[in-house]
């Protein structure tokens, strides 16, 4: 198994339950309070050990007899290759990001054992089943990856709260509280680039004796004011485009209101410290109004400073610092308010900046069961029953549960199929360090590639590297993709692979001067890859979430977070449309007919009738009527 | 709301939940309360998930002694002599209940609840039963239905690898939002007897097979007096016989309950694990959509089969209250 959170608590005691006697889990993180709703295994008092291994002791409890190896670990780690998942019968996915479930995907396919992977989130769920050239891959099917924003959305032109929410927390608490060597968007697009750069170093440091309260406001006339009437300056922007209005903080908060919050700290440890307590705004769930919003951001940037000197420069935002959460809120509220967008709880902004998953245990108690009954076919090699499981939140021709035929393999697939990709890039501008981190690592899914042309090894990674090829390749990095020892150019063929993932792809280049800034930010362009259509917002395969990094690749685009809208995943409706080939249609003589259910086929839809409107409203509407209360 | 906020504890514990289902349902969900009788497998995994849930309190009633029959599907009892020896499966699995959650109050009832009168069910909100007789279930069912509240009324029982689930909500009203408005909804349920009195002719042409075995099993304990479950193998041509009658009187075609489904559940007559994660799964999710109302109740019946991995919803209702 891997994973012992919310699907991995509830599938080792099925497990253990149906009679599963040898059961290895794999899982990196602690317990958190957050979780007990759901993780039964765990209590209170366990919160900060090791998943894998409270989950081992708990379900040893009902049943002592068994075995249960435990590994607090990542599943990237190097120990866990090919010939470890060769230990095994079948392997049991309870993941929750994308990267972890791509880089199982592959060494399942590498050691042929077969994979049953799943997901959950609110009432959704799905179990697959994937066997090496039976059944489709885990990504022979497009998954989309986590929304990105282009960067003048987030620094000069938010339209919704998640635009605000991502400036405030990648850029503005990065800016004030992490590391100052970062490269940093904050300043951009401005008409007047040369002087604000420089005028930028000084804006956010705090100077020398000056008064918090002063540097407080300051900053907030920057971000707020200044930073509004700069962007105002340039009539283009705002031609189709509603404007912003400036804020500064002496029209929303007179002097004196500031200085009569002053002394509310309790002599709290510095982990308590938080300015909604400070200031008694005690319902998450509220929203502020923006002279509320205001004092946090200020209090907030206050306490920091005063209770949290040792921090700052090297914070990165994380959902569990109180703190952080509050400033982060704050800030995107007012800026919000700036551009005329509404404001929301700190509830809300918190599950946006943490892309937090809602999850409740009934969902995963049900996949978990999904899951068992899959993984005992494979055990019984019962090849003609394997089925996919979509738990649907609203039913579907009566089925709450909807099995459905794997898949055969997709005949395009880069994973399995070995299909190779094709790249268009300016190869005389983007570097190999470009292309490593945005089209091998983030788009393919490798972690320590190998890349070739031909004979000539133009960068690896690796434990045993001589010294000078390490400076090679660090060099090579640097280098434009024709400036290469070995020049890559239009129509150069480059394999890469993955060792660990036993993973090989040959990627056909194609040079191409130009590229669109906002459509293209990366100024590369992969093909034979296909991304799926991004028309939502939130089409991530159920029970996808973080974003496995916070840090900001080098300025070009930002991680986008979780809309504050609930909706069906895009995954959910794809599995109906019945374009690919069904195992049971290879067999039989005659293929069904596919423009529409058949009598023959009547258990299994081809397309999946979701009322989609009424099924996207019903939870967050009510969900944000619950929780909007204005305060007078 | 003033008082009725949720504490700190329980916001900083339901977080992920309450993104779900929102903070207004979670209050309604911890001021509730919950009987639950019949601790089998699939029980224990619905008991585990609404004590998860936050439910104000969670009443166990089964006064039959543990033992290593009762093991096998339910996590909850720990299979060690001195945890369980001489006591009830209401009283062990209290024990390990209270466990997951320490705001739930978890408490054990003994007695027949047959012989209970009104003054003790109307104290809850939603009453489940499993493991009991025909007779029995309409009579706890009539039970519910005579209160001045609605107080929720399942069934459920898991053979092999099938599962049955049955809801009457009585009346009920609830509202939801549709595209900026505030629709208001009503849902009429037939109790169960009245329920399993619809003649089977008269139900749609794709009716779950299962819901006609369910019943030809249920009639044949209930006449042959035996013990909920116990209905064997050994008693196929018994069985076989009465499915005959049963189809004759409701002018049903025998291929609709098939041999082969016959079987199966008498042959494997214990719970299977996985079905009673994913049975005591829906219902949880039933009783918590009923209390907190919030979402479409399912209407009336619930079916898995891990042969075909259907879980299909049938409405098993007369003409004055189909939908």
């Amino acid at each position: 198994m891997v994973g012992a959170g919310g699907i991995g608590c509830e599938l080792l005691k099925t497990l253990a339950l149906s009679g599963f006697q040898d059961i290895h889990i794999i899982d990196m993180d602690t317990i958190e309070v957050s979780n007990l709703n759901r993780q039964f295994l765990f209590r209170q008092s366990h919160v900060g050990q090791s998943k894998a291994k409270v989950a081992r002791d708990a379900v040893l409890r009902f049943r002592p007899n068994i075995s249960i190896t435990p590994y607090h670990a990542n599943v990237k780690e190097s120990r866990f290759n090919v010939d470890f998942f060769k230990e095994f019968d079948v392997v049991l996915n309870g993941l929750d990001n994308l990267d972890a479930r791509r880089h199982v995907n592959r060494l399942c396919l590498a050691a042929d054992i077969p994979l049953v992977e799943s997901g959950t989130t609110g009432f959704l769920g799905q179990v697959t089943v994937h066997l090496k050239g039976k059944t489709e891959c885990y990504e022979c099917q497009p998954k989309p990856a986590p929304k990105t924003y282009p960067v003048c959305t987030i620094t000069s032109t938010p339209s919704k709260f998640v635009h605000c929410i991502v400036w405030a927390k990648d850029l503005l608490f990065a800016k004030l509280f992490g590391d100052k060597n970062q490269e940093n968007d904050l300043n951009v697009r401005s008409s007047d680039t040369a002087n604000s750069s420089e005028h930028s170093e000084d804006v956010f440091e705090c100077r020398k004796d000056e008064d918090i309260e002063r540097y407080g406001r300051r900053i907030y006339d920057h971000v707020f004011g200044h930073n509004i009437e700069v962007a105002l300056s340039n009539e283009e922007t705002w031609k189709n485009r509603n404007k912003p209005r400036p804020i500064y903080s002496k029209d929303v908060l007179p002097e004196k209101q500031t200085k009569e919050n002053g002394n509310k700290e309790k002599g709290c440890a510095a982990d308590d410290v938080s300015a909604m307590v400070s200031l008694s705004l005690k319902n998450p769930q509220d929203i502020w109004s923006l002279v509320e919003n205001s004092r946090v951001f200020l209090e907030a940037l206050r306490l920091f400073f005063l209770k949290r000197e040792k921090d700052i420069g090297n914070l990165t935002f994380d959902k569990d610092d109180q703190l952080a959460v509050e400033f982060v809120t704050a800030a995107a509220n007012i800026r919000a308010s700036s551009f005329g967008i509404p404001l929301h709880s700190l509830f809300e902004a918190k599950g946006i900046a943490g892309n937090i998953v809602h999850a409740v245990a009934t969902t995963n108690a049900i996949i978990a069961g999904l899951i068992v009954i899959e993984a005992i076919k494979v055990l019984q090699k019962d090849n003609n029953n394997y089925r996919m499981t979509y738990c649907l939140e609203h039913p579907s021709r009566k089925l709450l549960l909807m099995p459905v035929e794997p898949y055969e393999p997709n005949r395009s697939c880069y994973v399995c199929s070995e299909t190779p990709v094709s790249l268009e890039v300016n190869t005389q501008r983007s570097k190999l360090r470009d292309f490593v981190e945005k089209i091998i690592k983030a788009k393919l899914g490798m972690n320590f590639p190998l890349i070739m042309q031909g004979a000539s090894i133009l960068y690896e990674v690796g434990e045993d590297l001589e010294e000078d090829m390490v400076a090679i390749y660090a060099a090579n990095l640097e280098k434009a993709l024709s400036e290469l020892p070995s020049p890559v150019t239009s129509g150069s063929v480059l394999t890469v692979e993955d060792l660990q993932q036993e993973f090989s792809c040959s990627i056909n280049i194609k040079h191409r001067e130009e590229f669109d800034e906002e459509k293209e930010p990366d100024g590369m362009l992969l093909s034979g890859w296909v991304e799926a259509p991004v028309d939502k917002d939130n089409n991530k395969p159920i029970g996808n979430d973080e974003s496995t990094s916070n840090a900001l690749p080098s300025g070009e685009t930002l991680e986008g977070e979780k809309d504050d809208e609930i909706q069906e995943t895009s995954e959910v409706v794809e599995a109906f449309t019945g374009k690919k080939r069904k195992l049971s249609e290879v067999s039989e003589v005659t293929a069904p007919d596919p423009s529409g259910p058949s009598s023959i086929n009547q258990n299994k839809p081809k397309k999946l009738d979701i009322d989609d409107e009424a099924d996207e409203l019903i939870i967050s509407d009510d969900w944000e009527s619950l929780t909007k209360k204005k305060k007078l | 709301m003033d008082g009725e906020e949720l504490t700190e504890q329980e916001t900083a514990l339901y977080d992920r939940q309450i993104r779900v289902w929102g903070a207004d349902a979670q209050r309604r969900l911890s001021k509730s309360h919950i009987l639950v009788c019949g601790l089998k497998g699939t029980v224990a995994e619905f008991c585990k998930n609404i004590v998860l849930a936050g439910v104000g309190s969670v009443t166990l009633v089964d006064d039959r002694v543990v033992t290593d029959e009762s093991l096998p599907a339910n996590f909850l009892i720990l299979p060690h002599e001195n945890h369980y020896n001489g006591k009830t499966l209401a009283e062990v699995c209290c024990d390990s209940l209270k466990e997951f959650n320490p705001m739930v109050d978890v408490a054990v009832e003994t007695g027949d609840i047959s012989t209970f009168g009104v003054e003790f069910f109307e104290k809850f909100d939603a009453v489940i039963i499993s493991c009991c007789s025909l007779g029995k279930k309409k009579l706890i069912n009539q039970k519910c239905r005579k209160l001045s509240k609605r107080v929720a009324f399942y069934t459920v029982e898991c053979r092999g690898s099938c599962g049955e689930m049955f809801v009457d909500l009585q009346d009920y009203k609830y509202s939801k939002k549709k595209l900026e408005e505030t629709i208001e909804c009503q849902i009429e349920y037939p109790s169960f007897e009245e329920a399993i009195s619809v003649p089977w002719r008269a139900l749609p042409r794709r009716v779950s097979k299962l819901y006609f075995a369910m019943r030809v099993i249920e009639q044949f304990e209930d006449v042959e007096g035996r013990n909920p479950g116990e209905t064997s193998i050994a008693d196929r041509l018994g069985v076989l016989k009465l499915r005959k009658e049963l189809c004759e009187t409701n002018s049903l075609d025998e291929s609709q309950i098939p041999d082969a489904l016959l079987e199966r559940l008498l042959t494997d007559t214990r719970e299977f694990p996985p079905v009673c994660a994913i049975i005591g799964g829906i219902l949880g999710q039933e009783v918590i959509k009923a209390i907190s109302g919030k979402g479409d109740p399912l209407k009336n019946f619930f079916f898995f089969d891990a042969m075909d991995g259907k879980g299909l919803i049938e409405d098993i209702s007369g003409p004055s209250t189909r939908s």
